[in-house]
């Protein structure tokens, strides 16, 4: 733990090195860029170098690992050129011509103008210290290895950024925000619904009602609907809520979870009140996906005086009130800023619940960041609750107060918990036993670090 | 030869209240900042987990995150004739250990000190006379007055979120809160926690008496409190394990939910768990500090160079620590000449308990650290010493921590400890035994010090520390007195009423927990022939060693003392800040 902690120290000395050599406003604008397009998110692994890569990416074809983009001119980007840099990051053109897989944005990324490009490559290659560090090959097996059909991919899938897109908006900081959440921000990398053949559904509004309207799961997380439905999306927020959420992983309503809370704390927490003001606004012009046909104020009204007197007469509700209560509260609305909001949570709602049981099962910290570091942790249900009782569970928060998400499955618990190390969460000297737990003092329970 | 690190700016020894306090006050400054704790890294989300931190007979019983006395302990003797042995189990006080020390696992109880307590030498001789002060008492006033004290009080109670009811606001009394409470800036920070219903009967009888009930004030978050470092704890949801436990809920504040989420976004700041500093390293004049030797995880020894030395261990490790470094000289009883080890002082502790009647439900489960109702009409000098003859007081009050089944089922002493007998009265007493405390003053005597013990040695092979400490006939009057008014509560509650008074002729028991508000050894004073550190808690011997913690108090007050150690570091570091920083020299000319 103790040397967790240095580590993270150690960390966020390595990364501050960059502030102190940005002088060039050119790079301290490339240097902000990056952060808005979260390149360290993929390009630094787990206690590496900032930007050298080697962090592996699960796709549908095998793991692929991302690259040295340290200005390492053996092993990085130190000779490229602009044009070269511009290629790979809003073409998917590799220096050697061929195909970037689509793991890199580029068909987002063709949205950033020129001139941010060129300040993204001062950054890089003035103010990032230099790593050497080989990439590393992908483990994609052949024949699925051979990149020539990834050139036909971007070409049926990523636009050009030749033709660039004109402001669609009348307002200024619409457009801005339209602007950062297409392009940099590439949201819709994981907020909106793919294809079979992966590419994004749509790139921008234009493209329809698909655009940001919620991800497939990602590593175990399913990225939320981000636009106006009350139901899944983001109708009952104000911009104020959103711009709150992007700068301190929470708001009086909930707190980040899964991918977002590495994207809040690497990239959100750092760009300017008024960027984010833009995001908000702009998220705030898309009108949900379909005509919603559920009512969020008639169903289940009375969860929480039932709750409040104990009167409970399900599985979920038991489970509920042992285990969860004393910080979600029988009103469902847990305390702002503080312990999430369940009723009204919109996360709750959406049709796969991959999300919800995962926390349920592993519990979560929620990220800290400059502006509200304290890491609020969910402990974790896995060890001592069965899939029945999570399923339970899961379903009565979806279900109560004004939710109206689906049931869950016993089976759908079973899949997720396949994903996740219960054992790791489990305290020394106790079993699981359906729900039950059993003390046990073996040698060798106790000698587990 | 040690290991040598590269030089650090500033070294903090100990990270419990006073080590994060004073990091991330001196955070800011850019200075580089390393703290060293001998015990392990904690936090809430890992060591306070739910459920498995609700473990009474992990905790309390066999005391989890306490001290492990079998590698470091405190040898105890009565008299200075007496040889002290070790002190081998956890009984009269209970040492904390890891991040956060006993701060992780405290009540919360979060007073500050008279307006008296302050001057308490001159206050004594000018309202009794001079002869009022016993000759053995060596009682002092502390070189700072609760005026100047008070913003740093103020600071502490925000950071601490402690929640509270006013009754002191620039010399406004109010009608409810503690009318005897010195002047406050300004309200608490979030109000007070919500009264049980063993609050409510204790608050009733005593104001039927004429005295005046007021809450006490608790750092345990009463409602979500973001604090002036940014950082938020959550909701008290009275669960009843403070004492003992880390707090799950985020709202019982410790060093490590209150102050280290905030210390972790610095960059110039490094924790070390798993280092015991084994003494402060001198240069060849044995004037100035040059760092500290510490014994890391893999048990080498390592030098630490730091321009700067900050002892923030627990009282008597700082004690021990200044012994074993050879930092100003110590204390002799005999002939009354040195400085450290003097005045080493603690608390004295009676009860009455009150089994109200039949059919009550105090639903003692409901409980928090610091939930309870007090009245100070027996503490300090708020009323008249010199008919009764005796220095100090006590705060008389009721306090609901937990109903837990193993410590807190409460029976009568007089009744069975086993079997049938035991099971039918802890049923009788459960829900309906109301215990009242008196929690009071222990005043310094000459012949009660700390030294390093001869004979016995740590797991480094170093002296252990020795105490030497029994009671003296002025606290025995002292606790009578406020046990008195106790009783007089009970009996206008109604029930049986059981006394358990501490009586004259009795000796210090180190197997029943008694309180660990152990103070004195390396105190505070206008000048280095009575202290050891000045009025900025720097070492008047050495002017790059400051000194924290409850060490500094000349000697101890009525209240529980974490609220004054706190205020006294948050005054420290900002003349750290302020004066030392600029010009590092002796603060206080002598």
């Amino acid at each position: 733990m103790n040397k967790t902690l240095i580590a993270a120290l150690c960390m966020g000395a390595a990364l501050s090195s960059g502030d102190v050599l940005a002088q060039d406003p050119l790079v301290t604008q490339g240097e902000y860029l990056a952060r808005v397009g979260d390149c360290t998110a993929c390009h630094t692994k787990a206690g590496g170098k900032p930007f050298a890569g080697g962090l592996p990416l699960e796709t549908p074809i095998g793991t692929i690992y991302s690259t040295n983009i340290t200005p390492d001119s053996k092993t990085g980007i130190g000779d490229y050129s602009f044009e070269t840099f511009d290629n790979a990051v809003r073409r998917g053109i590799r220096k050697d011509g061929s195909t970037l897989y689509p793991a890199m944005p580029y068909p987002s990324y063709a949205r950033v103008s020129e001139g941010d490009m060129r300040a993204l490559y001062a950054y890089f290659m003035s103010a990032v210290p230099a790593v050497s560090q080989s990439n590393r090959a992908s483990d994609v097996p052949w024949p699925l290895s051979i990149r020539a059909p990834l050139k036909v991919w971007r070409w049926l899938f990523a636009p050009s950024p030749d033709t660039p897109a004109s402001p669609r908006m009348q307002d200024d900081q619409m457009n801005r925000g339209a602007y950062l959440v297409e392009g940099l921000g590439h949201c819709g990398t994981c907020h909106s619904p793919r294809a079979l053949t992966l590419q994004e559904k749509a790139l921008h509004d234009d493209d329809g009602k698909l655009f940001l309207s919620g991800g497939v799961p990602l590593e175990g997380w399913t990225a939320k609907d981000l636009r106006g439905s009350t139901v899944t999306g983001l109708g009952q927020w104000s911009e104020q809520d959103i711009v709150q959420f992007l700068k301190t992983g929470r708001n009086d309503r909930t707190a980040a979870f899964g991918g977002m809370s590495d994207v809040v704390v690497h990239s959100m927490q750092y760009l300017s009140d008024s960027d984010l003001g833009a995001i908000a606004k702009y998220l705030k012009t898309l009108s949900p996906q379909e005509t919603q046909n559920v009512s969020i104020t008639a169903h289940n009204v009375d969860t929480a005086q039932k709750l409040h007197d104990l009167q409970i007469d399900s599985l979920g509700g038991r489970v509920y009130a042992d285990n969860c209560m004393a910080c979600h509260r029988s009103d469902g609305k847990g305390y702002t800023q503080t312990f999430p909001g369940l009723a009204g949570n919109t996360v709750l709602n959406d049709a796969k619940a991959d999300s919800v049981i995962r926390i349920i099962l592993k519990g979560y910290t929620v990220p800290a960041t400059a502006s509200a570091p304290t890491a609020y942790t969910m402990p974790a249900f896995g060890w001592r609750l069965s899939d029945s009782e999570v399923a339970a569970v899961a379903s009565f928060i979806r279900q109560s107060w004004s939710n109206s998400g689906s049931v869950v499955n016993e089976s759908d618990v079973a899949k997720v918990r396949n994903t996740v190390d219960i054992n790791e969460q489990r305290p020394h000297g106790m079993t699981v036993h359906d729900g039950a737990v059993d003390a046990h003092f073996s040698a060798d329970a106790n000698t587990k670090p | 030869m040690p290991i040598e690190k590269p030089s650090v700016d500033v070294v903090i020894v100990g990270f419990g209240w006073t080590g994060a306090i004073t990091a991330m006050e001196l955070v800011d400054t850019d200075l580089d900042i390393l703290a060293l704790e001998r015990g392990p890294m904690q936090d809430t989300s890992q060591t306070a987990n739910y459920p498995n931190v609700i473990d009474e007979l992990e905790y309390s019983v066999r005391g989890k995150l306490f001290q492990d006395l079998s590698k470091e302990t405190v040898t105890i003797r009565h008299s200075l004739a007496a040889t002290a042995v070790p002190y081998r189990q956890h009984g009269a006080f209970l040492l904390g250990n890891g991040v956060g020390g006993a701060g992780f696992h405290w009540n919360g109880m979060s007073w500050r000190a008279f307006e008296a307590d302050f001057r308490l030498r001159t206050h004594y001789t000018e309202r009794y006379g001079a002869a009022f002060i016993p000759g053995d008492m060596t009682i002092q006033d502390y070189p700072v007055s609760y005026a100047e004290l008070e913003p740093y009080f103020a600071k502490w109670e925000d950071v601490a979120a402690v929640s509270g009811q006013a009754g002191n606001v620039k010399n406004h009394i109010r009608p409810i809160g503690n009318r005897w409470e010195a002047p406050r800036s300004g309200e608490y920070p979030l109000p007070a926690l919500k009264d049980t219903y063993g609050a409510q009967v204790f608050a009733k009888a005593s104001a039927e008496l004429g005295w005046q009930p007021f809450a006490v004030p608790a750092a345990n978050a009463s409602a979500p409190y973001t604090n002036q470092y940014g950082v938020r704890l959550g909701p008290c949801n009275f669960c009843g394990f403070c004492e003992g436990y880390g707090c799950y809920m985020y709202s019982k504040a410790s060093p490590q939910t209150s102050i280290l989420p905030a210390l972790r976004q610095k960059k110039n700041f490094t924790l070390k768990a798993g280092t015991q500093v084994t003494r402060v390293v001198m240069d060849s004049t044995g004037g100035m500090a040059t760092g500290v030797n510490y014994i890391d995880p893999q048990g080498q020894e390592v030098f630490q160079p730091a321009k700067l030395v900050i002892l923030c261990a627990f009282q008597m490790h700082n004690v021990r620590l200044l012994l074993l470094s050879g930092i100003g000289h110590p204390y002799d009883p005999v002939t009354g000449e040195g400085v450290v080890g003097k005045n080493y002082a603690y608390h004295m502790n009676s009860s009455v308990n009150v089994r109200l009647p039949k059919n009550t439900q105090l639903n003692p489960y409901i409980g928090t650290g610091a939930a309870g109702t007090a009245i100070d009409d027996f503490n300090g000098d708020n009323f008249d010493h010199g008919p009764l003859g005796f220095i100090g007081g006590a705060s008389v009050y009721h306090l609901r921590p937990g109903g837990r089944p193993i410590q807190q089922s409460k029976t009568f002493k007089n009744e069975p400890k086993w079997g049938k007998g035991w099971k039918a009265s802890v049923q009788e007493g459960y829900q309906r035994i109301l215990p009242i405390y008196a929690q009071g003053s222990v005043m310094a005597y000459r012949n009660v010090y700390l030294s390093l013990d001869p004979n016995y040695r740590d797991t480094h092979g170093q002296p252990l520390l020795r105490m030497t400490f029994d009671w003296h006939e002025n606290e025995f009057a002292m606790i009578k007195h406020a046990i008195g008014g106790a009783q007089k509560i009970a009996r206008v509650m109604g029930g049986d009423v059981e006394v358990n008074l501490r009586e004259s002729g009795s000796h210090f028991d180190t197997r029943a927990y008694q309180s660990t508000h152990t103070t004195g050894g390396a105190i505070m004073g206008d000048n280095p022939r009575n202290s050891v550190v000045n009025r900025y808690l720097q070492s008047w011997d050495v002017p790059n060693v400051f000194v924290m913690g409850a060490c500094v108090f000349p000697q101890n007050i009525g209240y529980n003392p974490t609220g004054l150690v706190a205020a006294l570091t948050y005054w420290s570091v900002e003349h750290i800040k302020k004066l030392y920083l600029k010009n590092p020299a002796p603060l206080v000319q002598t």
